[in-house]
This record gives C-alpha cells, sequence and structure tokens, in this order.
C-alpha cells in the first residue's frame, strides 16, 4: 500500500487554514460566556415552586439537551426566519452563537445546581438566623461557595463546546473546518487540510485538558469538607 | 383574528401531512447508524478501558494515544477525516458512508466511555482485589468474579449519559451524505424554504421521541447504580 501524503500541499494549506483559528476560538468563548449567563436563568426559572412551570422547564431543558445541536443551530439558522411574526433573519455567527449557546447552557445550568445544591444546609438556615435578606443571602452566602468549585467543570465544557464549534461551518461560519473544506474542493486535497484541522484542535485542547485535570486537583483538595477537617484536627493535635 | 389563527393551523397540519413521509423514508438509516455505533462504541470502551490497565506498557501505550487523539478533536472533523482522507491516504477507492459514519461515531465515543470503564474498575474498593488474592483467585477470575460486575454498576448511569450523545451525533451523518431524516429534511427545506420551520421541528421532536427512553434508561441506571450490589 502506498501512502499518498504530499508535504508541499501540507505547507500551502497550512496558512490558509490557520487565518480561521481566530473565528473558531472567538466564537467558542462567545457561546461559552452566553451559556455562562443563560445557564443562570435556567436555574432561577428551576427554582419556581409552581408544579406546572417547573414540570414545564425541567422538560425544556431535557427537550434541548438531548436533541442534535446540528438541528438546532439548522432551526434557528432556516427556520426561525420563517416563522410569521416573530422571525427575525439573524447573522451565522449570531445563530452560531445563540444556538451553541443555548444548548450548552442545560448542561451549565446544571453544573451551577450541583454547586448550589452541595453548599451545606446550615449555611442557609445560618443565614435566616442572622437576618440575611434573599439577595444577601445569594450573593455572599451561597453563591460565593457554590459557583468556585464548579470551575473545573465549566473548564471541562468549554473545551467541549470547543469541540462542537465547527458545527457551526455547516451555517456558513467561516472557521478552521469551513476553511479546510474549502481549500479541498480546490485544491482535490481534502486529506492534508483535514489533517491540519484536526492537528489544530489536538494542539489546543489537550493541554487545557491537562491543565484543567490540575486545576481540578488543585480545587478538589481546597474545597474537599473532610480533607479541610482532618487538615484542621491535624493542626490541633 | 380567528379566522387567521384557523388558516395557519390549517396550514401547518397540511405541512406535517407533506412532511412526515419524507422524513420517514430516512428513519431507518438513522436508527442504523445508532444501533450499530452504539454496539462499536461499547466494544471500543471496554478492550480501550482494560487496556489502559493492561501491566504491558505497549498495549497501555498505545491505547492511551487513540484515546487522547479521539478525545482531543470533534468528532466532525474525525467523520470528515475518516470519510475523505483515509481514503486518499491510502489510495484506495472505498466509498462507504455507513462504515465512516459508524466508526467515527463508535470511536469517538468509545474512547470517551473508556475513561469510565478505567475510571470504574479503579475505583472499585482495594478491599476487593486483596480479598480476592486471599481467596486464590486467578487475575483473571479476580476481574471476572469480583472487580468487573461491581466496577459496571458504577458505569451505567454514565453510559446512558453516552447513548444520548450518541443518538445526538448521528444527526452528523447527513454531512457525508448519508440518507438520515436530517438530509431528507434539508431537501425539503432547500425546495421550499416555507417549509423550513415545520421540517426543523418536526426533526427535533423525532429526535427527542427517539431519546424518551434512552432518558429514563439512563434514570434506571442511575438507580441501579445507587441501590449497590449488596441489595441488588
Amino acid at each position: 500500500m502506498n501512502i499518498n501524503w504530499k508535504w508541499d500541499m501540507f505547507f500551502d494549506a497550512f496558512p490558509f487554514i490557520l487565518k480561521g483559528i481566530g473565528v473558531t476560538i472567538g466564537l467558542t468563548f462567545a457561546c461559552f460566556l452566553f451559556a455562562l449567563v443563560f445557564g443562570f436563568v435556567w436555574v432561577i426559572l428551576r427554582r419556581i415552586k409552581f408544579k406546572p412551570i417547573n414540570w414545564l422547564v425541567t422538560w425544556t431543558m431535557e427537550f434541548i439537551r438531548s436533541t442534535p445541536p446540528l438541528i438546532q443551530l439548522f432551526f434557528i439558522y432556516y427556520a426561525w426566519p420563517m416563522i410569521p411574526g416573530i422571525g427575525v433573519t439573524l447573522s451565522s455567527i449570531t445563530c452560531a452563537i445563540l444556538g451553541l449557546g443555548i444548548h450548552f447552557s442545560t448542561y451549565i445550568g446544571e453544573v451551577y445546581r450541583s454547586g448550589i445544591d452541595s453548599v451545606d444546609k446550615g449555611q442557609w438556615e445560618a443565614s435566616v438566623a442572622l437576618n440575611y435578606s434573599t439577595r444577601q443571602t445569594w450573593l455572599k452566602i451561597i453563591l460565593p461557595q457554590a459557583i468556585p468549585p464548579t470551575i473545573p467543570m465549566l473548564g471541562n465544557y468549554l473545551i467541549i463546546m470547543f469541540k462542537e464549534v465547527p458545527l457551526a461551518s455547516t451555517i456558513g461560519v467561516v472557521g478552521i473546518l469551513a476553511l479546510a473544506e474549502t481549500y479541498g474542493a480546490e485544491h482535490y486535497r481534502n486529506l492534508e487540510a483535514y489533517t491540519i484541522v484536526a492537528l489544530i484542535f489536538l494542539v489546543l485542547s489537550y493541554p487545557s485538558a491537562i491543565l484543567i485535570n490540575k486545576l481540578e486537583r488543585k480545587m478538589n483538595r481546597r474545597f474537599d469538607k473532610n480533607a479541610v477537617m482532618q487538615e484542621s484536627k491535624g493542626a490541633v493535635i | 383574528m380567528e379566522f387567521y389563527f384557523l388558516y395557519m393551523g390549517v396550514i401547518i397540519i397540511n405541512a406535517i401531512i407533506e412532511v412526515f413521509p419524507v422524513l420517514m423514508k430516512g428513519i431507518h438509516i438513522t436508527i442504523t447508524v445508532f444501533i450499530l455505533s452504539v454496539i462499536f462504541g461499547y466494544l471500543f470502551a471496554f478492550i480501550a478501558g482494560l487496556c489502559r490497565l493492561s501491566n504491558n506498557i505497549i498495549i497501555r501505550s498505545t491505547t492511551s494515544f487513540y484515546v487522547e487523539i479521539f478525545r482531543g478533536t470533534s468528532l466532525i472533523v474525525q467523520l470528515f477525516w475518516l470519510y475523505y482522507a483515509i481514503p486518499m491516504l491510502f489510495n484506495i477507492g472505498i466509498d462507504n458512508r455507513l462504515m465512516a459514519g459508524v466508526l467515527a461515531i463508535s470511536l469517538n465515543y468509545g474512547a470517551y466511555m473508556s475513561e469510565i470503564v478505567r475510571g470504574s474498575i479503579l475505583a472499585v474498593d482495594k478491599g476487593q482485589t486483596e480479598a480476592s488474592i486471599a481467596l486464590n483467585l486467578t487475575r483473571f477470575q479476580r476481574m471476572r468474579l469480583v472487580v468487573f460486575p461491581q466496577a459496571l454498576r458504577m458505569m451505567l448511569p454514565e453510559f446512558g449519559n453516552y447513548l444520548i450523545q450518541m443518538l445526538k451525533a448521528t444527526s452528523l451523518v447527513s454531512l457525508i451524505g448519508m440518507t438520515d431524516i436530517l438530509y431528507h429534511g434539508n431537501i425539503l427545506r432547500s425546495t421550499n424554504l416555507s417549509m423550513a420551520p415545520t421540517v426543523y421541528l418536526l426533526l427535533l421532536v423525532f429526535y427527542f421521541i427517539m431519546a424518551l427512553p434512552l432518558i429514563f434508561l439512563t434514570r434506571k441506571g442511575e438507580e441501579i447504580s445507587k441501590r449497590g450490589v449488596a441489595n441488588g
């Protein structure tokens, strides 16, 4: 079997494809920010005690989470402008931010919720005992304890989103994947073009995954309550 | 106003009647890809997960290499790479979309799930291993009879989640030209743009209905894994 690999093609395609890296990374962070903010919306909506609304919110989240982001992107890009009354035409970048942002906000909402649930019940009771208002309870007691332990998980979602962003090339966002497709079609050389895209993803996401892993271990040590208690016990003895 | 709503209702029902049969033409492809991906995905996951616990450094490092490559790049890139680049690399003229689609999805999620297999096996209490050594079980018996059944329970909830992820991933195969439900939907949309809302809404509902049993399966898995071995 002879291997059909051309280095000159590789070096020719590399600068061309690398031009899209700004769009890909920018879009990742834009989607992530959107999801971070929108995740809070889900948390607030899920805390509504009224049964039918709670049920509706839970199943809406489940619906968004268990349907493919690709079709959600198509829906926002092609179908949304066609809906009479509320439809507006959006640029492909906006669609990508909205689509992927909403899709991942349901995951991030769950992350926030797990963080809030892990705050000790005594903290709520203490804030009642100290006569804190609801606003103060949330901003000064609950959230400062709930959010920092979730940072590694959020970091993981950032990497996952980075890997989902090339989906946006299907609605015409010109990131690295779309440029690779263009190059491959122009030169009849898909091989090198797609290999470059894979390499770029690997080079960017692998080190960040290691970084997040380290952060997670550090955070676990810091926030593991038993470990803290054991340490403090040791200090006393 | 009432007339308007009635009019819209008739349009929507007509559109659904028109769209539904067209989409159904692709349903068997979606289901085939999903089932094959699940089978191969779990297969790769168990093989890779167990290989990463091997004592042989060559097996261990080769598997790590596979897992890191597939976890480090995105599924859509792997799919395109397998379908467009591999035949070019080896100068072969295979044009098997089903194979490329299933391989991409199962290799990708197999890599993710191998980490769960590995983590669960490592999470089984050390005392269990020690006890089975004390009972004079062989290495293989120890894994098959003691460690693995306990690890399997820990894997269930995450495995359920990945089932849903794999179902979602099957929509990508339309991008390499497989005639699944999304492919038929896209054709319908390109012929008549005003049908786009019905088409994509129906597609989302389709996927949700397919995901529903998986969601309940995941919950069941969570229950089983919470209950533990002793009470099972």
